[in-house]
């Protein structure tokens, strides 16, 4: 009877240890806290899993300001994480401190890649390897409150298409009280929010410039281009007195709230303003110049395999990186956070190109520039202080221009020296 | 055999201890129970201050190993105009955030002192600024800052025609607006140490000074005042530390463009986060770190100094 019991006993314990064995491998991946992101990672962990019961992962976020430090710190601890997401921009940052490692080029041919993705993916190249895959990519567009536009006597079915109908257009949906200040917007103005990427890699293209040098290491838009279209955009508050920085704290918030009739930001405020229900809302192309020339700022998140993954969790981090960058994530992704897929065939599907809202952002990806920023903070704030000097202190947009470019180029070199 | 040493070494050191007198075993008791708090305190909080020192003579960036650099951070430092700026913001913050805080709480105190209807009640709503959390303060008052038609201010400056104003967006109005939310968030708890000064001056002096002729103002100077004197060195050096150390309300305040409009609020301690946290480069931020330790150190001192009693 008793030796039943150990046989028993002893049966169960093998049968657990090998279960453990199958089991073995959990990974852990990293991003930062956003409800969509995190939900929509969540389906994309259970999909995995399902289909490879070996693995499990564990989704790990923090909140977007503590981000990277956390990344920076868990790595100098030695515990990062096996997948990990990050900005395009960190990757010079994590690239050289040892925070990913190169993906290998059996499980992710570069040739693959680049016939798959997108052009702007080779933001993730450094050298010879390849850092990490975005499963979404994220671009500019012009949304306009329908609404709005019908009060003013606009028609909501033809939105500005150049730059000169963006401004009458704001001129005709703007709205003062009688002491002279502005109650409802024409055009938010908001550096701190997408307007530095408009003012940088758009405006300054049409006004005849180019921001940067090809490799981003010297600044060039204080030569040409940069110091009209700073007058362009600092003329809509102080001329044409259609926005004004710090309406309503920010341009997203004027636009939700129904007092902003245009505003310029990404695909990833699609998911916010999809909860709008007192109008309706329409998305087109950012303007062209009187050229017709158009230009936009794409940008992504990709996901990377932390340095620390070895063996089997390296392997496993692999196919869960595979197939969080595979066309079925992509869908997915689409449809809960609201970013375009990575890969062109996934993106540029007839449904998608029928979508009035999804369409202006697509065909922005034709066109983009994607900034190679050394320090995405550092370099955003030299464009919040060029604006703010021309608004709040009067100083003349050639003048600003030109201390922002040797502000930023000192950023430029102090991080690439 | 190990077991057999420990018994061996343990039979010893309980004579030993037999033959300490009851003095002797209080006072090694009580430093036993103080060295765990005296060796916590000295862990967390001493051992990272001397690690600082170390960490502002390296260019260490949490990523790639320090590596010596001597004076090179503090050259940086004072040649920085940032840092210059951020250094005159932060004593503007001291220099007319403290006395003006102490001047109203104490006004405060001394009127409050003297009303009993509903005393308690008013204390409290002078207090409850103090117990809520800084950074929900500060974003009711970036609404109430707000340009029409949200912010409060300017919406009633509007109903009378008059223009609005810029505030937090404005090079010269934002830090005073930021410094007046600061002012009143800790008024409460200014007013209440006050009150307890007051409070603590025996009654019989007033008495024989009202009996004597005296004034209100005369007695004012010549009783309450230097008589309230260890508290008002208290409420000098703890507010003092408060503005040099201020960051929550600048911060969220202003977290769209922190420390702006073109860092005409940035307080020292916001520069320093900003370098170490957004820019990495620990080198630079824990020189800052230490020039803000220096300043802390001279004028508490100084203040301590100025104010004792002699």
């Amino acid at each position: 009877m008793r030796n039943r019991f150990m046989l028993a006993g002893l049966a169960a314990g093998i049968s657990l240890l090998t279960l453990g064995a199958a089991q073995a491998v959990e990974i852990e991946y990293w991003q930062y806290a956003y409800d969509t992101r995190v939900t929509a990672m969540d389906q994309l962990i259970a999909n995995f899993e399902a289909a490879n019961p070996d693995i499990t992962v564990k989704q790990t976020t923090f909140p977007y300001d503590d981000y990277q430090t956390r990344v920076i710190a868990a790595k100098a601890a030695g515990q990062g994480p096996d997948v990990l997401q990050l900005f395009y921009g960190w990757l010079d940052k994590f690239q050289s401190g040892g925070v990913l490692q190169p993906l290998s080029t059996t499980a992710f041919p570069h040739d693959q890649i680049e016939a798959d993705f997108f052009p702007i993916v080779t933001a993730m190249k450094r050298g010879d390897d390849y850092y990490g895959l975005p499963t979404a990519v994220r671009s500019l567009a012009l949304f306009y409150n329908k609404k709005l536009f019908e009060e003013a006597g606009l028609d909501p079915a033809n939105p500005p298409q150049t730059l000169d109908e963006l401004v009458a257009a704001a001129v005709a949906t703007a709205k003062h009280d009688d002491a002279g200040n502005l109650i409802s917007e024409g055009i938010t103005l908001d550096m701190a929010g997408q307007d530095h990427q408009w003012w940088r890699e758009v405006l300054t293209r049409q006004f005849g410039g180019v921001p940067y040098s090809d490799d981003y290491r010297t600044v060039t838009y204080g030569e040409k281009g940069g110091t009209e279209a700073l007058k362009f955009y600092t003329d809509l508050q102080t001329e044409q007195k259609v926005g004004q920085a710090g309406f309503m704290d920010e341009g997203q918030a004027a636009f939700r709230g129904g007092m902003a009739a245009m505003t310029i930001d990404g695909t990833f405020r699609l998911g916010s303003f999809r909860t709008i229900d007192q109008f309706e809302w329409g998305v087109t192309e950012l303007p062209a110049n009187a050229d017709g020339l158009r230009s936009n700022y794409a940008s992504y998140f990709a996901n990377g395999i932390g340095s620390s993954a070895q063996g089997e969790e390296l392997a496993a981090a692999e196919k869960f990186l595979a197939y969080v960058s595979s066309p079925e994530a992509m869908q997915i992704w689409l449809e809960v956070v609201g970013e375009l897929p990575a890969r062109k065939a996934a993106a540029l599907t007839d449904t998608n190109l029928a979508d009035p809202v999804l369409a202006p952002f697509l065909k922005a990806l034709d066109y983009a520039q994607t900034t190679q920023f050394v320090d995405e903070a550092g370099q955003r704030q030299v464009a919040i202080d060029m604006a703010n000097r021309v608004l709040l202190e009067g100083q003349s947009p050639a003048d600003s221009v030109a201390e922002a470019a040797a502000a930023e180029q000192a950023i430029i070199d102090d991080a690439t020296k | 055999m190990t077991h057999g040493a420990t018994i061996g070494d343990a039979a010893p050191k309980g004579r030993v201890w037999d033959r300490f007198p009851i003095r002797t075993k209080r006072v090694i008791w009580a430093w036993a129970f103080l060295a765990l708090p005296i060796i916590f305190y000295g862990w967390i909080r001493f051992y990272p201050t001397f690690q600082a020192f170390w960490i502002s003579f390296t260019d260490w960036d949490i990523l790639k190993p320090a590596q010596f650099v001597g004076f090179e951070n503090y050259d940086k430092l004072i040649h920085d105009p940032a840092f210059w700026k951020v250094f005159r913001n932060t004593f503007t913050y001291l220099i007319i955030g403290a006395p003006v805080s102490l001047v109203v709480a104490f006004a405060v105190a001394y009127y409050l002192d003297r009303v009993r209807f509903m005393h308690g009640f008013i204390r409290a709503l002078y207090f409850l600024p103090f117990l809520t959390t800084a950074a929900a303060l500060a974003w009711v008052w970036r609404w109430i800052y707000q340009p029409v038609p949200i912010g409060l201010i300017n919406g009633f400056l509007a109903q009378f025609g008059i223009p609005q104003q810029t505030f937090l967006k404005s090079t010269t109005q934002a830090l005073p607006a930021i410094m007046v939310t600061a002012i009143w968030a800790g008024l409460g708890f200014q007013v209440i140490i006050f009150l307890a000064g007051l409070r603590a001056i025996p009654q019989t002096f007033y008495e024989a000074a009202r009996i004597d002729g005296l004034g209100e103002g005369a007695i004012l100077r010549k009783i309450t005042l230097p008589l309230l004197k260890p508290t008002t060195v208290f409420l000098v050096v703890f507010s003092s530390i408060g503005f040099l150390r201020i960051f929550d309300q600048v911060y969220n305040m202003t977290s769209n463009d922190p420390g702006g409009p073109l860092g005409s609020t940035k307080p020292i301690v916001l520069m320093i986060y900003q370098t170490a946290f957004s820019s990495f480069d620990m080198g630079y931020a824990a020189a800052q770190t230490v020039v803000l330790f220096t300043i802390l150190l001279i004028v508490s001192l100084l203040q301590l100094w100025v104010l004792r009693s002699r």
